[in-house]
């Protein structure tokens, strides 16, 4: 007799395109996907809970490992947590150094994005081209710190290095460098066509349903919605600098790519004129008392990293520890709507959608 | 010569003449694909800026290959436990003899050929065929989901770009009036066939990257969605079958590319004839696998039903345009 029946395919959690350890439960008729189910945790550390038994020092080295593709904006989000608890106010210099360290972490993540994705798509060379200039963006950011992926980079009140010598004149030189490069991407990727019959209206959704969903960063701003937390509630010097939030309507595949694109070339810009207003010389940690205790209360910051919204959430008893400790991790609340968008699309599809979200996974794990 | 054995009576000699004959071509082939492989390997690591292998058999790992090869003979035969069994071990046969079995008729120079067959157009095209019952076979064997949907991705491109395929050499078969490879090379002595039949070669040459399963067509292997597609439960020996098999088609296609439209061992101008055949096929032949091996480091790979799409929509109409607009044009001169 025959029969068709639905298919449950296990895609991941060892997968080559799912970018970790996530797993999506598929039921899938043919190759269209019926319904999807996303399985996470397979990377769960449980940082918010270790942080419980932490100093506020010690937890900054657990944030590297949350979104290890731009570590310098968790370090940041939690270290913006305590000084906003203790009033600390950051020398200049100090935050200009963040700044830099944190536009750079983006140009990063950005271009890591962009390799992933298309060698999703099955074309091999751009990773290699991204990872070429991603590497010098690392050689950076380790003569920074010392690392180049878990930084640990920041400390509360300012950071823990100070830039060596010379060291602005290569982020200087290294901007044109970026920019011209940029240009070759786009002549070997984004013009072609075969490129663009995958990625050109697929996984579609509103502005609503982007809000609906709590989506944030270049996902949200792929929809039209102008709302980039560097402009709207500026933190950090954001508010010296003259840059453009780069929005698209369509709120598909190729605009989220686009939106990454111009992203690159804003945080560019505002590197750009770092480098113009760096300070020559100054503290790089502000007074901070040897055991750092906020006081009794609670606090939520929020900035903007590459991924989206990163939120961090501390409540004080007044120890030297938090009493407890909250990160929004964007990547986390911006695969909610994956099930949504996979309904009725076919397999390669799927590997676009997914691509084009962005996520890490030891983000959404926690 | 082979042409007197084969009416002669059958004798023992005549069998080990042509074990030894076959046995020949054989590691000529196994040469090429071990030197294919590394040759794409370096060609991509250069276009990627990396080195390509370096380390086995001097600063251009000329002995990296064999080092692979080696390992994967001594690599665990794994079979699954739910597999088809009988099914699971003939697959790679099946989809690796008819690739062997096409090269026979390929015309390397006019003289060296191993079977020149009446209707060696047709015979490669028939043969060929078959490797997509061996990739379902495995694809349906394996008991795996992705080789699954693999297998049968792979039926519908390899059904569906061998009719452009088909079509497109139909063109040159007009002006030649034979299926015979040797004479399709002969009758490029003016002028080669890429130049009269242009659309009949770019309609050739997509179709046969898609017969290839290369990229930007490699959608039954599809590593980013498919994981390996129809060979992802193979190891070792048996999964080196199925790579085999895609190299020498390879091989093949590029030949048959060369005979086709480059004019197989005929020199560019008539007063570089002192090269000897041998050469100038060798040379069009590898600058055909270096436009793959290009193509492979450029393309991202297309979707699913956008190459049905365009080989339904697009590669056959263009085919059957150039055989009419070929035929009226024969006519008329």
């Amino acid at each position: 007799m025959l029969r068709t029946e639905e298919m449950l395919l296990n895609v991941g959690p060892q997968h080559p395109s799912t970018h970790g350890v996530f797993r999506l439960i598929l039921k899938i008729d043919g190759e269209t996907i019926k319904e999807a189910k996303p399985v996470i945790g397979y990377l769960h550390r449980g940082t918010e809970k270790l942080a419980e038994d932490l100093q506020y020092t010690q937890i900054i080295p657990y944030t590297d490992r949350m979104d290890y593709v731009s570590a310098m904006t968790n370090n940041y989000v939690i270290c913006h947590a305590v000084e906003t608890m203790m009033g600390i106010e950051v020398p200049e210099r100090a935050e200009f150094l963040r700044v830099m360290a944190m536009e750079l972490g983006r140009v990063s993540s950005h271009l890591l994005w962009w390799g992933t994705f298309v060698l999703d798509l099955g074309a091999t060379s751009p990773l290699l081209y991204a990872f070429r200039e991603r590497e010098m963006i690392l050689n950076l950011l380790n003569e920074l710190s010392g690392a180049r992926l878990t930084f640990n980079y920041m400390r509360v009140g300012g950071v823990k290095w100070d830039a060596p010598e010379g060291w602005v004149d290569k982020v200087r030189e290294f901007i044109p460098h970026m920019r011209e490069q940029i240009k070759g991407y786009h002549d070997l990727v984004t013009g072609n066509e075969i490129f663009l019959n995958r990625v050109k209206g697929i996984g579609k959704y509103t502005k609503e349903d982007a809000l609906n969903y709590s989506l944030s960063g270049p996902n949200l701003r792929c929809t039209g919605v102008k709302w980039d937390l560097r402009k709207n509630e500026p933190y950090s010097i954001y508010d010296r600098f003259n840059f453009d939030v780069p929005v698209r309507e369509e709120g598909d595949v190729l605009s989220r790519y686009h939106v990454r694109f111009a992203e690159i070339e804003e945080a560019l810009k505002i590197l750009e004129q770092c480098v113009e207003q760096f300070p020559e010389e100054g503290p790089i940690l502000a007074k901070v008392p040897k055991i750092i205790k906020a006081p009794k209360g609670e606090a939520f910051v929020r900035i903007e990293s590459p991924r989206g919204e990163i939120g961090c959430y501390i409540a004080s008893d007044g120890k030297k520890e938090p009493y407890r400790l909250k990160f929004r991790r964007p990547s986390f609340y911006n695969l909610q709507i994956l099930p949504k968008l996979l309904e009725g699309e076919s397999i390669s599809n799927l590997i676009a959608i997914l691509g084009a979200v962005d996520i890490i996974l030891g983000e959404v794990d926690g | 010569m082979i042409e007197g054995l084969l009416h002669d009576q059958a004798s023992l000699l005549n069998f080990v003449i042509f074990f030894v004959l076959a046995a020949v071509l054989l590691l000529v082939i196994l040469g090429f694909v071990t030197y294919a492989i590394l040759a794409e390997r370096k060609v991509m690591g250069f276009m990627q800026m990396r080195y390509g292998p370096n380390q086995v058999g001097g600063p251009w790992g000329l002995l990296q290959t064999v080092a692979d090869v080696l390992k994967l003979l001594l690599k665990e035969d794994t079979i699954p436990k739910l597999a088809d069994k009988p099914l699971f071990i003939l697959a790679p046969v099946i989809a690796f003899a008819p690739s062997f079995m096409v090269v026979a008729t390929i015309p390397f120079t006019d003289k060296l050929q191993f079977a020149d067959i009446g209707v060696g157009l047709l015979y490669y095209i028939a043969v060929s065929g078959l490797t997509t019952i061996g990739v379902v076979m495995a694809g349906w064997s394996s008991n795996n989901k992705f080789a699954l949907l693999g297998g049968m991705r792979a039926a519908a491109q390899m059904i569906s770009y061998e009719i452009p395929l088909v079509m497109s050499v139909l063109g040159v078969i007009l002006l030649t009036g034979s299926l015979n490879l040797n004479e399709i090379v002969a009758a490029q002595e003016n002028v080669w066939y890429i130049l009269l039949q242009p659309i009949g070669f770019i309609v050739f040459f997509i179709a046969s990257v898609a017969e290839l399963n290369r990229i930007p067509f490699d959608l039954p292997e599809a590593e980013n969605e498919l994981i390996a597609g129809y060979f992802v439960e193979y190891s070792g020996f048996r999964w080196a079958f199925f790579m085999l098999s895609e190299y020498v088609y390879m091989f093949a296609m590029a030949s048959l590319t060369t005979v086709l439209f480059l004019g197989g061992w005929l020199p560019l101008f008539s007063f570089l004839d002192f090269i000897p055949g041998a050469v100038w096929f060798a040379l069009k032949f590898s600058l055909v696998i270096f436009i793959l091996l290009w193509f492979r480091s450029t393309f991202p790979r297309i979707k699913a039903d956008q190459l049905m799409e365009f080989g339904w929509k697009v590669l056959l109409p263009v085919a059957l345009a150039n055989i009419f607009l070929t035929a009226i044009i024969k006519e008329l001169l």
